[in-house]
């Protein structure tokens, strides 16, 4: 459903990204490894509509969305994560998912402002979404809250969640592990499998703890230095040469 | 030939203009490099300084001396002191407190800065304008055989050579002296700098005070320029300069001198060919333009928006 | 360290020195073609030597002061004290907004004609800030030119009114719908730039807008503004002495009581009103739509506001535009109050003003900016004396309130959407 051609992106002197491809089929989880720097965030960028690409192609579902605005991406079932948790800190819990489904409610202002009952009703569907996923990643007791207030594990689910609620198609982690501990990191664990199994949704996924990585990945791809270094399934990367020696001499 | 020495007389008239309006970009741009922020109370800076050049030279007249280069640098020296002690006291009281703040607060504060210089010089000189003597008199005239004889004035040309004179000591204190390779240095990364044991403060406060030296000049010469000057005077040349800061790229000197220039260049070309009343509309257009389509200005770099 | 105190000290004294005395302690004046300088009172003089030394001296014991302050607790009863639970606050707001508008209705039966005169110049600074509050409190962006979308209010009126003889009730919609479409046509390019950048777009905008005004003059009367520009009426009746339009009754005449120049001053009065709490109540019936919701998301992440299909320039523009439509409200109103326009209404301290209000009252909170509006435009009425400090002391509680309270005195307290426990 996703592919990615060739794509490249250069800053000034700088190619942060180059030549890089990968594809992500239906009911997968694909992730991209590779050392710090190594530019999978910026692919993410790219992929999310941040930054403009310099060249390459990226195709959603059969259409090109390189270059097109990041809240038409979004839109189009492409939704993604932070490195660092960007929560809305100072709206509660629950108003964080109501934030993320702006597109399915009413929002003209007169049917607002008069209360029509479609707005009602969708204001009220949205608010039941809400309250199954929040049931879902175990932060329904903590709805009324301030988001800023959360612990970390329970904000990075929140984030999560507040992916969920827009109905994805194709979910980006980036480094959804990183900070949590060895149990928060299981939960994660079932958490995105179950994503994957129950809701249809494909998984791209940055992240740096491996036995997560070897663990839930259907394909990895591994990027070293903005370069792709190598692209198969779990055991296959595990045996790779050149992936052992880009990680061996980093270390 | 008429019209080519009609021409001519604008275009010295916008580069001297304009060449004041980068005396004054400076200051803008300077601190925009450094922390990021628009001095909103730079234009009050160099009002205040044209006001302290217009008591010294009052002053000195009353004390009964008039030979003009005495005047000249007293005055000169005067103003440039009480603005920098004013942009370093500015710094300190209404930008340091705020620094690193959301966006909107440190300019808030400088809104709430400029107001308050504005109304001080009001309420301690009154808020009519006030003539201000024209000590440099005279002119070289061409083409006077016809109707329209152009003239360059030894006033503009003392601005001219002011401004090419300040922006040379600028740019050799910035790439020859310490402090200079200091505000480079915390410019590209103030975190950076001070892990370094670059003293930050220091050089923040050190770019205020220049941007505000530099503002008192642009004072005196404008000030004479004009002929009058009075407490609002300093909020269009305030804007005049951001304009010709962000055209030429915030951050960039150079970049402020072609700003500067380009801007009053466009100014006095509207006057002479359009109408003086609309030269403000063109220089607020134009700073809309150039903010929409290339918010980098002429020679800025590009920024990246960090995710 | 006290030798360094001590040289930081006398450092800040002499500066204090510089900035003041050559500006206060010289006046200069116009004699003729000539400019004398004159010294400045003694007493003048005086306070500028004791301003030094209050610097001086606070500097030197800048960390005893601090650590004194510190120790004092905070006078603001709210600081130590439990919040209040979230639905009895919402309950006893809205019971003190309600007797503060009941209050509000009777109030001007019982005061002089200036009073109400001023109050409702109160009521319009009320809906100017309500509106810019939306731009700058609710969706942070800082628009330094709003005073031209009040412009365009009250010059659709007066022009309105000058060539088509249209009247007040029908101007107020159009005067708001075109300072909206304004706002949608200036907004539309400029707010996709950076916060700082959005500012100086909009300052310059303001400013374009008043230059032209000014300079206008077959269509506006340049600096000489618009003058007979009309009253409100109702339902026909006028509040004049005699009727001026063909149609309409007097409103004396028609209840049969005498002519009273009070009346038309209430009647205005109470217009404003209303529209001040049709502005309050839009407002924050607003907050609690998916559109506030949407405005506060972009405010405080947007790259994560983004990322989740929220369209940045639209949830913006329809800030920028509610603003803009809420002050040509005020603007429609003003004119009709005024009688007579000019540019000199639609400075750049105007924006700055209502600005002021919004930051002094606190960004966001609807009650904190009324209070402060309230505040801003009695108290120089109060104390004439004080009036023309009236700026200075703006200028300087702007930066004393970014520095020691960004929030306000009265921050925002959010509408929180509670939910609910499913059984």
């Amino acid at each position: 459903m996703l592919e990615v051609q060739n794509l490249s992106m250069r800053f000034g002197g700088l190619l942060a990204v180059d030549q890089v491809s990968l594809d992500v089929q239906e009911h997968e989880i694909v992730s991209i490894i590779g050392p710090n720097g190594a530019g999978k965030t910026t692919v993410f960028n790219c992929m999310s509509g941040f930054y403009k690409p310099t060249g390459g192609k990226i195709l959603f579902e059969g259409g090109e969305v390189q270059g097109k605005p990041d809240h038409k991406i979004s839109r189009l079932g492409m939704v993604r994560t932070f490195q660092h948790v960007r929560l809305f800190s100072q709206m509660t819990v629950v108003e964080n998912l109501l934030v993320a489904q702006h597109r399915h409610l009413n929002t003209n202002l007169i049917a607002g402002l008069l209360k029509t009952p479609d707005y009602r009703k969708r204001e009220q569907k949205s608010l039941d979404r809400a309250a199954y996923w929040l049931e879902r990643v175990g932060l329904l007791d903590l709805a009324n809250r301030e988001a800023g207030n959360l612990a970390y594990g329970q904000q990075r689910r929140l984030e999560i969640a507040r992916c969920m609620v827009t109905e994805p198609k194709l979910l980006m982690l980036d480094e959804p592990a990183a900070g949590l501990n060895p149990a928060e990191t299981k939960e994660l664990n079932r958490l995105i499998v179950s994503l994957k199994e129950d809701y249809n949704v494909s998984v791209v996924l940055i992240e740096h703890d491996m036995s997560l990585v070897m663990d839930i990945s259907d394909r990895i791809n591994v990027i070293n230095q903005g370069r792709p270094l190598a692209c198969g399934t779990p055991d296959e990367i595990r045996q790779n040469d050149d992936v052992i020696k880009a990680y061996l001499g980093e270390a | 030939m008429q019209d080519l020495l009609y021409f001519s007389q604008q275009l010295i008239n916008g580069l001297t203009i304009g060449s004041a309006y980068a005396l004054i970009a400076i200051g803008y741009t300077m601190v925009y490099g450094i922390i990021g922020m628009i001095n909103f109370a730079h234009g009050e800076i160099y009002m205040i300084g044209a006001y302290t050049a217009l008591i010294a030279i009052t002053g000195l007249a009353t004390l009964g001396i008039a030979w003009l280069p005495v005047i000249l640098i007293v005055a000169l020296v005067c103003a440039m002191i009480v603005s920098s002690a004013m942009g370093w006291a500015v710094e300190r009281v209404a930008y340091r407190p705020v620094r690193g703040r959301h966006r909107l607060i440190p300019l808030i504060s400088a809104i709430g800065m400029s107001i308050f210089l504005q109304n001080y010089v009001h309420l301690a000189q009154g808020s009519r304008n006030i003539g201000f003597p024209a000590l440099i008199e005279g002119s070289f005239q061409f083409g006077s055989e016809g109707a329209f004889a152009m003239s360059l004035s030894y006033m503009q040309i003392t601005i001219f050579v002011t401004t090419l004179i300040c922006m040379t000591a600028l740019s050799l204190f910035i790439s020859r002296s310490r402090t200079g390779r200091a505000c480079r240095a915390v410019s590209q990364d103030l975190g950076m700098a001070n892990l370094l044991g670059i003293d930050t403060n220091r050089i923040i406060s050190a770019t205020f005070v220049i941007g505000a030296a530099l503002a008192a000049v642009a004072g005196l010469l404008l000030g004479m320029y004009y002929g009058s000057i009075d407490p609002l005077f300093g909020f269009i040349a305030g804007l005049k300069a951001f304009t010709a800061a962000v055209l030429g790229g915030i951050g960039s000197i150079p970049g402020a001198m072609l700003g500067g220039l380009i801007l009053g260049v466009s100014e006095s070309m509207t006057s002479g060919y359009l109408s003086g009343e609309y030269k403000d509309v063109v220089s607020f257009g134009l700073l809309i333009l150039i903010l929409l389509f290339k918010p980098t200005g002429l020679l800025g770099k590009p920024e990246v928006e960090k995710i | 360290m006290a030798a360094q105190n001590l040289k930081h000290a006398l450092f800040c004294a002499v500066i204090t020195l510089i900035i003041s005395y050559p500006i206060l302690g010289f006046n200069l004046e116009a004699e003729g073609i000539n400019i004398i300088l004159n010294g400045a009172e003694t007493s003048t003089i005086v306070m500028v030597f004791l301003a030094a030394v209050v610097v001086f001296l606070f500097q030197l014991f800048r960390e005893n002061i601090m650590a004194t302050l510190k120790s004092i607790p905070t006078p603001l009863p709210q600081a130590n004290k439990e919040p209040m639970a979230e639905n009895k606050r919402a309950r006893i707001e809205s019971w003190v907004l309600t007797a503060i508008v009941v209050l509000a209705l009777f109030w001007p039966f019982f005061v002089s004609r200036g009073s109400v005169d001023l109050a409702t110049l109160v009521l319009i600074y009320i809906m100017l800030a309500l509106g810019l509050n939306v731009v700058v409190g609710l969706a942070g962006l800082l628009d330094l030119g709003y005073v031209a979308f009040y412009a365009v209010g009250a010059y659709t009126f007066a022009l309105l009114s000058e060539y088509f003889g249209i009247s007040f009730w029908m101007s107020l919609p159009l005067g708001a719908l075109l300072a909206a479409l304004f706002g949608l046509v200036l907004g539309f390019p400029v707010l996709r730039l950076r916060g700082d950048y959005l500012a100086i777009v909009t300052l310059g905008f303001g400013e374009i807008i008043r230059i032209l005004l000014n300079n206008w003059t077959s269509l506006t009367g340049g600096p000489n503004g618009i003058g007979g520009i009309p009253e409100p009426t109702l339902f026909g009746m006028e509040f004049g002495r005699r009727v001026k339009e063909e149609g309409n009754t007097s409103f004396h005449e028609t209840f049969g009581i005498a002519y009273s120049g009070e009346d038309k001053v209430i009647f205005l009065y109470l217009i404003s009103l209303v529209l001040a709490v049709f502005t309050a109540l839009v407002i924050r019936r607003f907050m609690r739509m998916p559109v506030g919701r949407a405005w506060e998301a972009l405010r405080e992440d947007e790259i994560a506001a983004r990322s989740l299909g929220l369209n940045r320039t639209a949830v913006k523009l329809t800030a920028f535009t509610i603003g803009a439509f809420f002050a040509g409200f005020a603007g429609t109103v003003f004119a009709s109050k005024q009688g007579f326009i000019s540019p000199e209404s639609f400075v750049f301290l105007e924006s700055a003003i209502i600005l002021a209000i919004v930051v002094l009252g606190g960004m966001g909170s609807q009650l904190g900016v009324i209070l402060a509006a309230i505040a801003v435009t009695i108290l120089p009425e109060l104390a004439r004396e004080f009036s023309e400090y009236r700026m200075l002391i703006f200028g300087a509680a702007m930066v004393l309130m970014m520095v020691w309270r960004p929030q306000g005195l009265m921050p925002m307290r959010r509408i929180h959407i509670e939910l609910k426990k499913q059984e």
